[in-house]
């Protein structure tokens, strides 16, 4: 019997020959990213009385979540990162300005096939879009590693989703995600490595890639893989990382796989998570017509160059509804100046939006909360209660396009309207 | 650990993400005491007026699902609560428990039979869970976490066992994958 994905790279990064699902070994990670938490990992490490770092250059961290600081304690917060960055040479420390931290430290070509990242942040699973085992743990851990190196960690089972393409129309890697998630549940694949498969995973965008495995962390998963293949090596390349400084692991041809789920992608019908959980999940013309006083185009999930441009597809020529909103955080810097310079920047504010700095943005509260009994229809990953201002509104989840066509409207609106 | 934990409980449903644990914008403190008071705020006060006069909490399915934030499960300790109890647990939650120092138990009769209000204690050693005079079996934790949550988290963990030893076990890395 072959291994998946995840055995393999565990045992890689644990130094074993060998593990098996259920096993809990000492793993050492490639890289452990913090964001804005990380000035709770510096408070930790000086309460454990030590400031030796096993490795500087495995720490990344990333002034996300909220950007620029918006009150004198988070001020504080960043500038003792900043200080500490400087202090310990860590050279992977970025500050407000860049963005999301995923998406910017798959950007700068920090993230590599075969490597293992842990990450204050669940999303984490994101890096399996290049290849990666990603996953999330608390700033406790990420301390921990700074210190020892390692982390325990469970290997973990794995699932296989097959997509089958190409997608119909109006449809994207967003509304497979929904799609899966409404099927297999918010804790579908809690524990499990989720790997992708089949026809429409073969030779799709990093971006597209980037949001399956984003929202695998909404099935619970504990990581998420993608083949890395010529389009990721041709990404990596771009990046300035060439093939010779990383080593892919693939999966065995005869892995186990405790379950195995097919999503045809030819029939899929835009998806929408309806309030407050991210697996209730909705055809879209059973919620069509509902009202939204804010639209949301952002996140780790759905703010990448890809997406704005979908988005502006739809929105080029044309004018957002009177009295809605419409929110667009991009989610790096990077994508800020692509979009400035192919003039899809342009199209967004002429439609009406607002475009703010790139960053996490209304998808962490910061900035764009809706007040009581006010609904959002947005591109990110999680529409808990609460998450974005009052706990009495409401946040429905679905793809740029969706997120188009909705703002025009002023009504959750079915993208193939205008395609 | 040889005491049994427990005492009242409070009974929560599936799927109670950490933004309703602690909603997000709290996460600026990592004080317990000072988290403690927005644990659940999103449920209203009496749900909360019912959880700082608990001492287990009990969830459903898939408990403390959502976000990597390691305030979900430290600002139950600023509750009073000295363990949870659930159906299944999300993976990072279930970390951070343990991580933090408490008592994170996966049990899916105990946390059927259990009723809101009532009483729950749990023998960690014996892996035994004891509700509405049923008693319940659990599978006991594997020696490496019983040893964190037994140094009360894995910070006091490392710097009673690990941080002294800090310099052999440098040698031990394995080959990194080439970056
Ligand atoms: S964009 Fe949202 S989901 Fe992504 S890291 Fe930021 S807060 Fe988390």
């Amino acid at each position: 019997m072959g291994k998946a994905f995840a055995e393999k790279v565990l045992a890689r990064a644990a130094g074993l020959s060998d593990v098996r699902p259920g096993e809990i070994v000492d793993v050492y990670p490639d890289l452990y990213m913090s964001h804005m938490a990380s000035w709770r990992c510096i408070r930790t490490l000086e309460k454990m009385g030590t400031d030796k770092l096993y490795d500087p250059e495995r720490i990344a961290m990333v002034m996300d979540h909220i950007s620029p600081a918006r009150i004198a304690k988070t001020a504080d917060d960043q500038r003792l990162c900043r200080e500490f960055a400087v202090r310990k040479g860590i050279n992977k420390f970025y500050d407000v300005e860049a963005g999301i931290a995923h998406v910017v430290l798959m950007e700068a070509g920090h993230i590599r096939p075969g490597m293992v990242v842990i990450g204050t942040d669940s999303h984490s699973t994101i890096y399996g879009a290049l290849g990666a085992l990603g996953t999330g743990v608390g700033f406790s851990e990420i301390t921990a590693a700074w210190v020892t190196g390692k982390l325990w960690m469970k290997v973990p089972e794995s699932i296989k989703v097959i997509i089958e393409g190409p997608l119909a129309r109006g449809t994207s890697s967003k509304d497979v995600m929904l799609k899966l998630i409404g099927d297999l549940t918010a804790d579908g694949a809690t524990y499990c490595s989720v790997e992708f498969h089949g026809s429409y995973v073969e030779r799709l965008s990093i971006s597209d890639r980037m949001t399956l495995c984003n929202l695998a962390m909404e099935l619970g998963a504990k990581n998420a893989f993608v083949r890395p293949d010529e389009i990721t090596r041709s990404y990596l390349g771009e990046r300035g990382v060439p093939p010779g400084q990383y080593t892919e692991i693939h999966p065995d041809p005869d892995p186990v796989y405790v379950k195995s789920v097919t999503i045809d992608g030819r029939s899929l019908v835009p998806q929408i998570a309806c309030p407050h959980t991210v697996d209730n999940v909705k055809p879209i013309d059973q919620v069509a017509g509902t009202k939204v006083n804010q639209v949301f185009v952002g996140s780790c999930a759905n703010a990448k160059y890809e997406d704005l441009v979908e988005a502006a597809r739809i929105l080029k020529g044309r004018k957002i509804a009177p009295g809605v909103r419409l929110l667009v955080s991009p989610a790096s810097k990077e994508i800020v100046a692509r979009t400035v310079k192919d003039g899809t920047y342009s199209i967004l504010l002429e439609a009406g939006a607002l475009i703010t700095n790139p960053g996490c943005s209304a998808c962490a509260g910061d900035g764009g909360v809706m007040a009581d009994g006010e609904v959002t229809l947005s591109t990110a990953n999680r529409n808990f209660q609460g998450r974005m201002g009052s706990y009495n509104a409401e946040i429905y989840l679905g793809s740029p396009a969706v997120a188009a066509a909705t703002a025009v409207r002023g009504v959750i609106t079915d993208p193939r309207e205008f395609l | 650990m040889t005491e049994k934990i427990g005492g009242r409980l409070i009974k929560f449903g599936d799927n109670v993400n950490t933004d309703v644990i602690i909603p997000g914008r709290y996460l600026v403190s990592i004080d317990p005491q000072e988290l403690a008071k927005h644990a659940f705020e999103p449920m209203g006060t009496e749900v909360q007026k019912r959880l700082w006069s608990s001492q287990v909490v009990v969830g459903g399915k898939n408990f403390g699902c959502g976000s990597a934030r390691e305030q979900a499960a430290s600002c139950l300790i600023g509750c009073g609560i000295k363990a949870v109890v659930a159906k299944s647990f999300s993976r990072v939650f279930f970390r951070n428990c343990i991580n933090t120092g408490l008592p994170a138990v996966e049990c899916s009769e105990a946390a059927e039979a259990a009723l809101d209000g009532g009483e729950l204690w749990i023998d960690l050693e014996q892996g035994m869970v004891e509700v509405q005079g049923e008693s319940f079996s659990f599978a006991s934790y594997p020696e490496s976490l019983k040893q964190i949550l037994e140094a009360g988290g894995l910070i006091p963990y490392l710097a009673k066992y690990v941080l002294p030893q800090q310099e052999a076990l440098k040698r031990h890395t394995p080959e990194l994958s080439r970056r």
